[in-house]
């Protein structure tokens, strides 16, 4: 059999991933809210109060909302159970397009209103070449 | 516990490696061609598409080569099996290079797509975090000079470090991030296009071999800085 020794260590490795293991679980859990990266249309729509502070909102950019006034871009996110307004002035990454993800980060005017001061564009988990994407359009 | 001779292991790295160089530079140039030339460009991201071959093979190769660290490690701290800790030690540098290839080729990726070079989102902090351990663990064998703390010391880096390796793989189900989730996975469909995952998984092996062959000579270069010392072991 394995030394006392041999015992000792294993009990302590057991002891340090047992006790860090728990400790990452809670600080993980604990800090859920600040370890994403953005807040769909529905959880600000279930915030109790307006944030103050920049915050990021992401979901798809809905159809056919994008409008361009002069130096302003127009446009609703929605996660196809509720939606917000974003206005926006500046340059747009070329993946911006309606039906695809989006990120904004700016100010909450109020629960339907969202001022962005930054865009960034979300890619999926798709890829495919653009002959396919063609057919599955047509369908 | 002496599960290899180690002069043994010498002449046989000594009598393969050309063999392997050959072979990775074979499997690299097949899938640089299927990377840059046969395989279509994506239809949204054009191009930029391509950086994904070289991205998803090093973050794969990256995370493998800490598990295996990881687990060597917990038995290095156990048993004290010294053989295991030429192994780790000649496995980092080339996790670790693939962890910085990883973070840069996602940054230039980036930047055309989202539109920015870094976002502090779970998947890219994580990956930060694990390119930090990988910097801890070379940096330990530097510090420490004496040969039985800087065991402990290093294997503990890369025990705790490894808790880090769910949270990087589950960070993009677990929490909104601006990383996509994995387009490749075990139990169904594949979101990549075949003609782009062909070259993927070509340029996967490539970069397997690639580390194989630094792991080799890294090793190699231990065994012998071991015998100059007049040591029979580290």
């Amino acid at each position: 059999m394995y030394g006392k020794k041999v015992k000792l260590r294993l009990t302590f490795l057991i002891v340090l991933i047992l006790s860090l293991g728990l400790t990452i679980y809670l600080v993980l859990v604990s800090l859920k809210e600040n370890v994403v990266y953005f807040l769909s249309p529905t959880e600000i729509k279930a915030l109790s109060e307006l944030k103050k502070e920049k915050i990021r909102i992401g979901g798809m950019v809905k159809k056919n909302s994008i409008k361009v006034n002069n130096d302003k871009i127009i446009f609703v996110i929605t996660d196809f159970k509720n939606e917000i307004n974003v206005t926006y002035s500046g340059l747009v990454p070329n993946l911006f397009q309606e039906n695809k993800g989006v990120v904004a980060e700016g100010f909450l005017r109020d629960k339907n209103y969202f001022k962005a001061e930054k865009i960034l564009a979300k890619h999926d988990e798709n890829y495919m070449p653009p002959e396919l994407s063609n057919q599955k359009g047509d369908k | 516990m002496n599960f290899f001779n180690q002069s043994k292991i010498f002449s046989f790295i000594n009598k393969y490696h050309n063999l392997i160089l050959v072979f990775f530079l074979a499997v690299l140039s097949l899938g640089l061609i299927e990377a840059l030339i046969i395989s279509p460009e994506d239809y949204l991201q054009g191009d930029s598409v391509r950086i994904m071959y070289v991205h998803v093979p090093s973050a794969w190769i990256s995370l493998g080569i800490f598990s295996s660290m990881a687990f060597l490690s917990i038995l290095v701290f156990i048993f004290k099996n010294k053989n295991l800790v030429i192994i780790n030690k000649s496995l980092a540098p080339s996790g670790f290079v693939f962890t910085l290839i990883a973070l840069v080729t996602g940054s230039i990726w980036g930047k055309p797509t989202w539109g920015t070079w870094w976002a502090w989102d779970a998947r890219i902090t994580t990956m930060l975090i694990l390119c930090l351990f990988y910097l801890m663990y070379l940096l330990a064998w530097r510090i420490f000079e004496d040969k039985d703390s800087v065991v402990k010391i290093t294997s503990l880096i890369t025990i705790i470090g490894a808790f880090n390796i769910p949270i990087i793989k589950f960070s993009v189900d677990w929490w909104s991030t601006l990383h996509q989730p994995s387009s490749i996975k075990i139990l169904s469909d594949s979101k990549i296009h075949e003609t782009m995952l062909v070259p993927l998984i070509i340029m996967t092996a490539a970069f397997a071999l690639f580390s194989l062959l630094i792991f080799l000579m890294k090793y190699n270069t231990e065994l012998i800085k071991i015998k100059n010392k007049g040591l029979d072991r580290l």
